[in-house]
């Protein structure tokens, strides 16, 4: 076990609106190890993205984190100055962005694109170097040296996204933070993609967040994995422990829910209604009003929700816990 | 034997491009290149491939959308039951007939009209083509919102698209689609833009829904385990051609294209157990059905499996 690279604790974030604040992240905390992947799986708008976000404090600006704090390598981010983060952020952490076609700018080739992000943190180094810099991670993700000199325009989908893949790792970061780098990509591409991600992350040693609501993608790249719904975190825990005895309800939903071509052709789960609006405050289980089987505890919304240990790292919601 | 709903034979549709000074470089490219499938009454037939390969220009043909270049479509006529091709008919005829045949897209962010209400949507095609009087499309419009899940009719017939959420919106599209009651829908990844949660839903409902009413889809896609849930058959497609074309699941336990065997092999496993093996191409297999049957396009290798037996080696890499 390597040790740890970030740890966030009791994060909490909401974006102020005419109509209240939205909370979207809600008392998460999770630890990431160093070349480990983590993955962060749930329907949209339940915070997976602005857990991002708030790690690189990129949000918008209406968002504010009210409490918790995020440690990389023991410094604190929380509360850190526009300039201090602008170290931090592409030095120490990365991301890659969801749709690559929009992350680039269109009127700029690829290779001075990199060589800016390059320049900015590592303002010594001479032309040369960073041409061999960006020949280097080129290399890693599998892109010839002459795309260097092209513009966005003239790359396919799959292209655009290691051209990303290589920007996010211009400046040796510790961690990298993928928000459904394969979302916008067909099927053949996107396991291009992910086995460059996953050589990457071994090739260097990275410590990788990996977004996603396909929870197909999560079971192949991911080590632990932590499982989202209205803005907390339901279940955490190693991916093969989750896969193999999910505690939480919506978390055996989300796994019946998806449909697989190995194995037998099996009937699959809906899961119906929506998810709840984050602008009141929920007491007790925020999925109940869904569960298929809720208790009478749960469904009168009695209990204090909060992560319990069920077995070794393996967490689950009070709610479903007792549940049995 | 159940009757065929659609036949395509050798369908066609190429795009004339031109480049170079004064667009002297007269080329075509070829979207969808001599296709033949047929699809029995109240199957499905899913249609895969990557993006680009020519899947939505084969059902905007077949929806009479984009004229076809060459190639014969017949259908079934619902009245005479007879197999009729759509290059016979005239206009009133043809008019007449494309009710029998419908299409749910995408985006049901884009398909619906913003400004129009709920009610509007799904009885616009009533209006066009004239079907009962006010009030018995009024009717109609309730039934058919009952039917795909959103009751009561009344909350949702004067709302607008926005208020409504994706899988709600793509249950407007499917109703409208079911209103003018076709035997034959087209569906172009009707849910590829829809979270996971709502996508089965929406998924079961069509599949109830092809049950109760005897429809035929033809379901595009590009993620083989969705047209598995959904479909009877399966035919692949690669570069404007369909290169195999089987039963379900005879497809995804003994494919022999190499393409095929790619496909499946990239598609990721809902299962932290299960390793996925990389596929290497290998063409010995396809040369073998290729030089065994030298004057065939298409090869039955046992079942109503068919293996495409063009030259695929400069264009697979």
């Amino acid at each position: 076990m390597g040790k740890e690279v970030l740890v966030v604790d009791k994060l909490n974030m909401h974006y102020e609106t005419l109509d209240g604040p939205v909370a979207a992240v809600k008392d998460v905390s999770f630890v990431l190890n160093e070349g480990e992947s983590f993955g962060l799986v749930g329907e949209s708008g339940c915070g997976k993205t602005s857990v991002a976000m708030s790690l690189l404090q990129l949000q918008a600006d209406n968002a504010k984190i009210s409490s918790g704090s995020i440690k990389l390598e023991g410094k604190e981010l929380v509360g850190m100055t526009e300039n201090e983060l602008r170290t931090v952020r592409w030095d120490g952490i990365s991301i890659v962005f969801q749709g690559a076609m929009n992350a680039w700018n269109p009127v700029a080739k690829i290779g001075e694109q990199i060589r800016e992000a390059i320049r900015e943190h590592r303002p010594d180094n001479t032309k040369q170097e960073n041409t061999q810099k960006i020949e280097e991670l080129f290399n890693i993700v599998g892109l010839d040296n002459s795309i260097m000199d092209r513009y966005p325009h003239e790359l396919s989908g799959g292209m655009k996204q290691r051209a990303i893949i290589a920007l996010a790792l211009s400046c040796d970061p510790k961690v990298v933070i993928a928000d459904e780098p394969t979302t916008a990509l067909d099927v053949v591409i996107q396991d291009q993609i992910l086995k460059e991600l996953k050589k990457v992350q071994n090739l260097l040693g990275l410590s990788l967040i990996y977004i996603s609501h396909d929870i197909a993608v999560i079971a192949e790249m991911t080590d632990n994995m932590a499982v989202m719904y209205a803005g907390s975190v339901v279940e955490m825990g190693p991916t093969a422990n989750i896969f193999n005895k999910p505690k939480h309800a919506y978390t055996r939903l989300l796994l019946e829910s998806t449909p697989s071509v190995v194995g037998k052709r099996k009937k699959l789960r809906s899961l119906d209604g929506e998810p709840p609006s984050l602008i009141n405050e929920n007491k007790g289980c925020s999925f109940s009003p869904r569960c298929p089987e809720p208790s009478k505890e749960c469904k009168n919304q009695e209990l204090d929700m909060k992560l319990v240990e069920i077995s070794k790292g393996h967490w689950a919601d009070l709610c479903c816990v007792s549940c049995g | 034997m159940k009757k065929n709903v659609i036949e395509v034979k050798n369908l066609e549709k190429y795009y004339e491009i031109s480049r170079g000074l004064f667009s002297r470089d007269k080329g075509v490219v070829k979207a969808v290149d001599d296709i033949s499938f047929e699809i029995p009454q109240g199957e499905s037939l899913g249609l895969v491939g990557q993006s680009g390969c020519g899947k939505t220009t084969t059902a905007r043909s077949l929806c009479l959308l984009d004229p076809k270049t060459n190639g014969d479509v017949k259908f079934l006529n619902p009245e005479s039951q007879e197999l009729e091709s759509i290059d016979d008919l005239d206009d009133d005829e043809l008019k007449k007939f494309r009710r029998n045949i419908q299409m749910i897209f995408q985006d049901p962010y884009e398909s619906l009209n913003p400004r129009w209400t709920i009610k509007d949507i799904i009885l616009e095609p009533l209006n066009i083509h004239n079907i009962g009087n006010l009030s018995e499309r009024e009717e109609a419009v309730k039934e058919i919102l009952t039917t795909v899940g959103l009751t009561p009719p009344e909350n949702y017939m004067p709302r607008y698209p926005h208020e409504l959420s994706g899988g709600q919106r793509q249950r407007v599209s499917i109703a409208r689609t079911l209103i003018m009651k076709p035997k034959f829908v087209v569906c172009d990844e009707p849910t590829s833009m829809l979270d996971v949660s709502i996508r089965i839903s929406i998924m079961d409902l069509m599949l109830n829904l092809a049950k109760d009413l005897d429809i035929s889809y033809l379901y595009i896609t590009h993620d083989l385990a969705v047209a598995r849930y959904m479909c009877n058959r399966i035919a692949v497609m690669f570069n404007g051609k369909i290169v195999e074309i089987a039963e379900t699941e005879e497809l995804l336990k003994n494919p022999v294209h190499p393409y095929t065997k790619r496909l499946i092999s990239s598609i990721p496993v809902p299962d932290p157990k299960y390793k996925r093996t990389e596929y290497e191409l290998n063409f010995n297999e396809l040369d073998e059905i290729i030089s065994n049957n030298p004057d065939k396009t298409m090869v039955d290798i046992g079942g109503e499996h068919f293996i495409a037996t063009h030259d695929v080696k400069d264009i697979l890499y």
